[in-house]
Formats: C-alpha cells, structure tokens, sequence
C-alpha cells in the first residue's frame, strides 16, 4: 500500500481524506496537526466565541473517526522539513517518515499589517481554537475589546467579544466595511447596523501601534489619538503557509502554485486548501475549497480527470440577526448594470450587477434571503433576458413545499460543503436517510455556517418517506428550539421579554406549555432583571396562590424550617375564621394551608397573616424541613433548625426549573427524611454531608451525595453552588432526581463544588443578583401587577344586582 | 342587546377577565388587536376560563397568525377556541357560547340576548 502523508489536519485537508476513503484505492495514511485538537470547523469559531456553541459542537471529526477510518494522527506536531529527493517529512519532535505522496494542507496565517506592539499580552489572531479560549478568557463585563479589521472575521469577532461582555470597538482602513465584498452603501449599512447591536466602528482609521506594559492597554493611531483597550483582536487578512513548501523547492507564489489538478511542481507532491494559489487566486473561504479536495481526491486516486476550474467567491456574513451575503462582483464597471433595492428605512439593500444578460455579482445586507438563487444564477451563468422585469421579488412561494420544489436540483444549497440539491435527494433516496443526523453524517450539509438547516429539513421531509424529527427536545410547536438553545438565544440576542422571544423564533403566540417556560428562562438569564409578562405565566403566578378544583385557591404562608410562633399561629386561626376558611390543614412541608379561599380575598387574607409567601403554588423554593437539632433534640449534633432557617432565607422567593424542596436534619437518624428532598444537608459530628437529586412522589429516589464539608458556611455554599446551577442547567419543568441522573453526579460535582473559584464565585453572584431583584411575592397584595388583579370587573350596565322589567 | 361593560383598560394585554351580568358570567379577553368574550365556565368541570393562558388555535408555527386564539382552561387543560367557542383539545364535540365584542370611545361593549327575566 502506498504511504500518503498529510501536513494539516485542518477542514481542507480532512476533507479530502474524506473523499479519498470513498475511492477504491487505499492508502496508508498519517496526518500531522500542529494544533492539539481534532479536526474542527473552523468557519464556526466565531459561534464559539458568540457562545452559540461549545468547543465540542463544533467538531468534524472526533478521534474514534480516525480510528475506525485506519488513519494515523499526530496532533501537537509541526513539520518543519519536506525532503522531495529522500520523500521525508520531519516533524518539531524530530521524527522523520517516508511518503509516496505528500499533500500539503497548511492553510493559512493571519497576515498582520505592520504596527507596533503585536506582541502586548491579550492581542490575538482569530485564527484556531486556542485563540478563541484566549479571548474568551479575557473578555469580560467592563472589558474594552478592540478588534483591528472590519472584514467578515473582524466583524463576526466583534459580535462575539461583545456578546462575551465586552464594550467592543472595529477599527477598520478604508470606510466601507467588508469592502472586499460589499459597495459603499452596502458597507454603510452595514455599519449602521452595527452601531445599532451596540458595536462602535471607526472606519477610515489606520493604527500605529498597541501600547501597554505588559498587557495591553490603549491603541495609538496615525494621527496620534488613543483609545483604551484590554483586548485587541487582529482580522486584517490571511497569509497562505506557503514556507514549508517553498523551502523545500516546491513552486510558489503567493501561496504554493497548484494546477487545475491540484498538482504542485513536484510529481509526488499535492496542495490543498487555503496554503494553495490556483491561477493566481488564493481562497479564504470554505466552499471553493471543499471543491478543490474532491478533485485531489480523484487526482490522487487513479481517478485523474475532474479538474478545478476556480470559484466565483461568496460570503456570508454569521451574525444572527444581521444577514450580508455578497458574491461575485460587487463594484460597478462599464458595461455592468447595477439593479438595486435599497430601504434605508427598513435597513435593506440588494444590488445585483447584471453584463449580457448574465448575473456577475450581487450584494445583500438586511436581507439574504434569495442568497441561494442569486448564487444558483451566478455558477450557472443563466440567462436572465426573461427575468430582466422582477430581479429582486420573486414569485411568492405559495407554501415552503412548493419553494423547496423550485428550486433546481443543480443548485447549491449548503454553499459551505457545496452540496446540492440533486445530492441530497439521492442521499435521501440510495442510503435510505430518514433524519437530519443521517443526512449531516452521509451528505455533510448543514455542518458549515449552519444557515442552509431549514432548506435541508424542508428537503428530507418532502422526500423522505419515513422522515424522523430529530430527538432535541423542543419545548413545543410554537418555537422549534431546544431549551438549552433557547437559553444561548435569550443571552446572545439580548431578549428580555417572553413576547420578543416568541415574536423573532416563535410563532408570535405562544401556549400553555412554552409560555410558563419562556418567562421562567428570561428570568433565570437575566438574574431577574427582565420584563416581567404576567399574561405568560400560569394563574398561581398570577395571583400568588394555588387555584384548586373550584377555581378558588389555597394560601400557604412561610413558615422557615417549619419554626413558627404563638402570635403567627394566632393570626392565622383569625383569618382563618374571619374569612370562613373551609379547610385549615397541616401540609407535609411542617406548614399551614388554607384551603378555599377566593381571589378578591387574597390581598386582604396576606395582610391580616402578616406573613411572606410560602410559594406553595410555584415552580420555585417550596420549604426547608428541618428536625429540632441541637436546640432540643438531646441526639443533635448540628444545628438544624438555625441552618434550615438560613438557608430558606438565602432561597426563598426564587424561581427554579421545578418545585425544589429543601431539608436539614440535626444527625444521621434524618428525622428531616432529607435523603428523599432536592436538596438535604445530613448533620454529622463535626461535619455535614450535601446530598441532592432525591424524591418522594411520583417517584422514590434517595439523593446522591454532593459533597462532605466541615463547616455550616460550607454546606451552605455548596447548597447555593448546586441550587443555582440546577436553575441555569435544568430544563424547566425538569425535578433534581431527573436532573442529576441527565447530567451524571461526576458532572454536577466538576461544575459546581469542584469547580475552580471563578466559577464557582460567578454562580455565587448571579445567584445574589437574582436574589437581589426577587421580592415576597405577596407584597403585590396592596401593589398589583395590574389594578384588576384580584378585583371582580363590575359592568357598567346590565349587573346582576340590576332588577330587569 | 350590546350592554357596555367596562374600559379597556380594565383587562390586561393577553389576559382575561370574568363579568357577572344577570343571566350568565361572561369572560372578555385582550388579544391586543380585538377582544374576545365567551362564557365563562370550562364545559369540562366548570373551571375559571380567564384564569387561563391565551395561546394559539393551530398546532404549528405557520398556522398560528391565521387560526386565531384560543383560551386554555387552568384546571385541567382544556383548550377554548375563542371565535368559535368549540372545544380544540381533546377532542370532544361540545361549545361554549361566544359573544360579539366592541369598543366604543374606549369601552368595551358586549352583544348579549336580553336577559331573563328575574323576580324583583
């Protein structure tokens, strides 16, 4: 078998192993990394650093990949010598191997213009991972991010660092932004745009140097004016890694010269990627050169004949909310017809530039909507004299089927992978795929930029006869997200109300089963501090009560760790009778509940207790149950009903997934039953244990041990450390025992009371910030969310008490 | 007979609100373009149907601007379509009588048959 050696184990070059595993021909194969992770999307990076998706979700290939394919991997190797008469390659450890052929798959740099300064601590490159976990390190709230670059890298970096807290500045040369891809209306736009997510842009600037001790701290431009920074991220360009090539002999230019297929000038040697200029050109973006590994996949196979031609460019810019799409030509020349909408208002512009009939270039910003059609025209050079009137509106699609029938089977429609229509039906139909994973897995659509995933569902469901949802767990039909996917919208589009959230993802509406769960995650992401919808929440958190079988309701006022007093007790038989209470019953959480009560008396029965809400109607902090402890108990070793009270207190009036039921017993007889609550503290001599995850309902289940600690202060901590990251993990309506068996105890420990201290500290403080903006629930008695809350409307005319002739 | 109500500022934006007129309780909600007005007893066992969460008739994304409102009952689920007061879930083939609504200079007005008559 002949021994190919890949340098590069970037999208590119594993791409085309890829492609090469799908031909008959094998190989021996080892790949060289010098970055430590396995292949990765690079273009989603900037995901990463939005927060839209972990390090993890962004991965192509995983290890087990390698291993089931038969593919030796070196990772945290960097070749540094390529002998073309011995055919060896030689890595930065010294170890040197034998090839038949060779790809080089370097990729690219980051080209930095000249300044001073580049070496400051916290100035990144935005090129690999480790650079966006360095940035993501340092940003921060309060932090001032500059980003060097206003390009489509420095422009989805600033969303990035800005959503990441930073107050975030782009600094870019010329005045149109992205001016290699858009006009200068377009680029306008664009930075109004920007402006208005919260981004300063200064355009037309040029700076001199990065100034700082250490660290960085401000920029100097040419003119000689500073501005502060904490962070500067350098996006001014890329550099073809064309050295190891050129020091080996290989025929270079700007990058390493390739043919149309992909050959250098050394028979043995193959280019691939961003690291290659073909024809002159030198690629920046995916799609072009996923075109290129399947031509040196059949090039390198015995396949030779299908050859790459170059690429009409597009991009897309990965901002949510704020779409630019250019392609082609984006600058008017003679001959050239410039068709243009442009809405200031609505903050739209489409241009398309039209020579002989034919599309050469468009630019969108506002709306890329049609992106896939205009590219479809653009590669396929259509004809476009029948067309000429109606450019810009398509013919209205009557439904989502018939414009997914319309488009033709040679379009593209993932333009990061290249796949087309045509593929992905026969896909569908000769592998038998039935759900979106199969069709990520066999077809590879989708895993680029990610926006093609609507076409691509609509697609699978109309050709697949047996078309599976994916199994993520949408809450329901008005708003096809995940919670955990709903939660990152929230925090990265800066959403404050359930009705925004339903009104941009949703259907505008809402139900009975989103509703409750949009107004629980906008107030857990925002600690509280978000627009409160009342209209969105289940009538007990209406009216603070728990509506019972007649439409009346209970009231259960707090009684912490189940301690009360002869002045409460006395207040509570009054109201009792004063209001005819029908049933006055001890729950099981060592309270008092009184039953059938209605909802004009509400306000009046809270004042005449005296007494904060007990939240016995909520998804929140029910009760700490205690037992007597070392007050009375003459077995106590803890303090249990002192414990207990306090951390009611720290709790209470909050809101979580589900009911949350606390409790504290005074020695390991557990008199409190805390091994079957949320979350129980188990007193021991000299110690406590922290248990969570219990239940005793629907079902039984006996908590798992969180953690053992020495001190009371200690137990307490690590009971705010776990109950606030049960709030910001558990999917609402999702009770501790389910939970922590989803996310597995090893998991639930790392993260909270294993976690290292600015984590840990984080959780601590948006716990405090939440707790800050809570307030007694039952205060709302004398000042209602709204005036008609509690009180019966009266009509005007037409009353009951009116006596009708 | 319409029979002026109350004003609209009296019923919250997606929320409801029960009036007791001679013969019947009726529940008026805002679905902030128009109000709606049915009564107000879930046929199921009776439960307050102002109480309830204002949500949309059809399933499906597409279909919601479209198929109107309805009411979901707090008790035990039951889901009132507003225009037509026919019950969408489950699947039962009872109604809840539903009742013209119009605003005049800020006040809500109900269109209800005259009232029975009721001994003085």
């Amino acid at each position: 078998m002949e021994r190919l050696i890949v340098v590069g184990n970037g999208m590119v070059g594993v791409a085309c192993l890829e492609n090469i595993l799908a031909h008959k021909k094998k190989f021996d194969v080892t790949v060289f990394g010098d970055e430590t992770h396995a292949n990765y999307n690079r273009i989603l990076l900037s995901s990463v650093l939005a927060g839209e998706r972990s390090a993890d979700e962004i991965t192509i290939n995983g290890l087990d990949w390698y291993q089931k394919n038969g593919i030796g991997l070196r990772l945290g190797v960097r070749i540094v010598n390529v002998n073309t008469t011995l055919r060896t390659v030689t890595g930065d450890d010294g170890g040197m191997m034998q090839y038949d052929k060779l790809i080089i798959a370097t990729g690219s740099g980051a080209f930095i213009p000249p300044m001073d300064g580049i070496y400051r601590r916290n100035v990144f490159t935005f090129r690999n991972m480790e650079d966006t976990f360095g940035m993501m390190r340092v940003a921060g709230e309060g932090k001032r991010a500059v980003v060097i670059g206003g390009g489509l890298l420095g422009l989805e970096a600033a969303r990035g660092l800005q959503i990441q807290g930073c107050e975030t500045t782009v600094i870019h040369i010329v005045d149109t932004l992205m001016n290699n891809q858009l006009d200068s209306t377009g680029g306008d736009l664009l930075k109004r745009r920007m402006e208005e997510l919260g981004i300063q842009v200064l355009a037309g600037r040029r700076v001199k140097s990065i100034l700082g001790r250490d660290e960085v701290e401000a920029l100097e431009f040419m003119d000689g004016e500073r501005i502060p920074a904490d962070l500067v991220c350098i996006a001014t360009g890329i550099r073809p890694n064309a050295d190891l090539a050129r020091a080996a002999g290989i025929a270079c230019g700007r990058g390493i010269t390739v043919n149309d297929y992909l050959e250098t000038s050394d028979p043995r040697v193959f280019a691939v990627g961003e690291c290659t200029e073909h024809r002159g050109e030198v690629y920046g973006l995916v799609a072009p050169l996923l075109e290129q590994a399947k031509v040196l996949a059949a090039t390198l196979t015995d396949n030779r004949g299908p050859v790459f031609e170059g690429w009409k460019p597009a991009a897309k810019l990965k901002i949510m909310g704020l779409d630019v799409f250019s392609a082609g030509e984006s600058l008017e020349t003679p001959g050239t017809d410039a068709v243009r909408f442009d809405d200031p208002g609505a903050g739209v512009y489409k241009k398309l530039l039209v020579r002989d009939n034919k599309l050469v270039g468009c630019v969108l910003v506002g709306d890329a909507s049609d992106s896939n059609r205009y590219m479809d025209w653009l590669r396929s050079e259509t004809d476009l004299t029948v067309r000429r009137k109606s450019l810009l509106f398509p013919e209205p699609a009557a439904d989502k089927g018939s414009s997914i029938a319309d488009i033709p089977d040679s379009e593209t429609v993932c333009g990061c992978m290249g796949v087309t229509k045509g593929r992905i039906i026969s896909a569908i139909h000769d592998n038998g795929i039935r759900s979106m994973a199969q069709l990520k897995e066999c077809t590879r659509a989708t895993t680029g930029c990610g926006s093609c995933s609507g076409v691509c569902e609509g697609l699978l469901k109309a050709v697949s006869p047996e078309f599976e949802e994916d199994t993520k767990r949408v809450i329901c039909k008005c708003l096809p997200f995940s919670q955990d996917n709903l939660r990152e919208i929230i925090q990265t589009q800066k959403l404050k109300s359930v009705q925004e959230v339903l009104e941009i993802y949703g259907n505008g509406i809402g139900c009975e089963i989103c509703k409750p769960a949009l107004s629980y995650l906008v107030d857990v992401v925002w600690c509280g501090d978000h627009e409160e919808d009342r209209s969105a929440r289940f009538i007990n958190d209406r009216v603070h009560a728990n509506i019972q079988n007649d439409g009346t309701f209970s009231v259960v006022p707090r009684m912490r760790g189940g301690v009360t007093t002869p002045a409460e007790l006395r207040r509570i038989a009054e109201v009792a009778e004063k209001y005819k209470v029908p049933l006055v019953k001890v729950t099981g959480s060592q309270r008092i509940d009184l039953l059938g009560i209605k909802k004009q008396d509400l306000p009046n029965v809270w004042r005449d207790l005296g007494m904060p809400s007990g939240q016995a109607y909520t998804k929140g902090v029910r009760m700490v149950k205690t037992c007597v402890g070392t007050e009375f108990c003459r077995f106590g070793v803890q303090d249990a009903m002192g414990t207990g009270i306090e951390l009611e207190r720290r709790l209470e009036n909050l809101f979580t997934p589900h009911k949350t039921k606390l409790g504290v017993t005074g020695c390991p007889r557990n008199c409190a039953e805390v091994t079957v609550k949320d979350i129980g503290l188990i007193g021991q001599e000299g110690s406590w244990q922290v248990v969570v995850g219990g239940a005793a309902g629907k079902h039984v289940r006996k908590a798992d041990l969180l953690v053992t600690v020495e001190t009371t202060e200690e137990a307490i901590e690590a009971t705010l450390l776990f109950f606030q990251y049960y709030r910001e993990h558990g999917h609402y309506l999702e009770r501790t025992y389910d939970f922590v068996e989803r996310l597995g105890m090893e998991r639930v420990r790392k993260e909270t009371v294993y976690a290292n201290a600015k984590d840990k500290k984080n959780l601590l403080r948006r716990l405090q910030k939440s707790k800050a903006f809570s307030q007694d629930a039952w205060k709302e008695g004398s000042t209602p969310v709204n005036t008609t809350q509690f009180i019966q409307i009266q009509p005007m005319e037409g009353a009951s008490r009116e006596v009708v002739q | 007979m319409w029979t002026r109500i109350t004003g609209i500022e009296n019923i919250p934006l997606r929320e409801g609100r029960t009036v007791d007129l001679v013969d019947r309780e009726i529940a008026i909600f805002n679905l902030g373009t128009r109000f709606a007005a049915i009564d107000a007893q879930c046929p199921h066992r009776g439960g307050p149907l102002c109480d309830g969460i204002v949500t949309g008739c059809g399933p499906s994304l597409a279909d919601a601007p479209v198929r109107g409102h309805a009411v979901v009952c707090p008790l035990h689920g039951w889901k009132i379509d507003l225009d037509s007061g026919s019950v969408l879930k489950p699947d039962v083939s009872v109604r809840v009588e539903t009742y013209e609504v119009r605003v005049d200079s800020g006040i809500i007005e109900i269109n209800v048959p005259k009232a029975r008559k009721v001994a003085a």
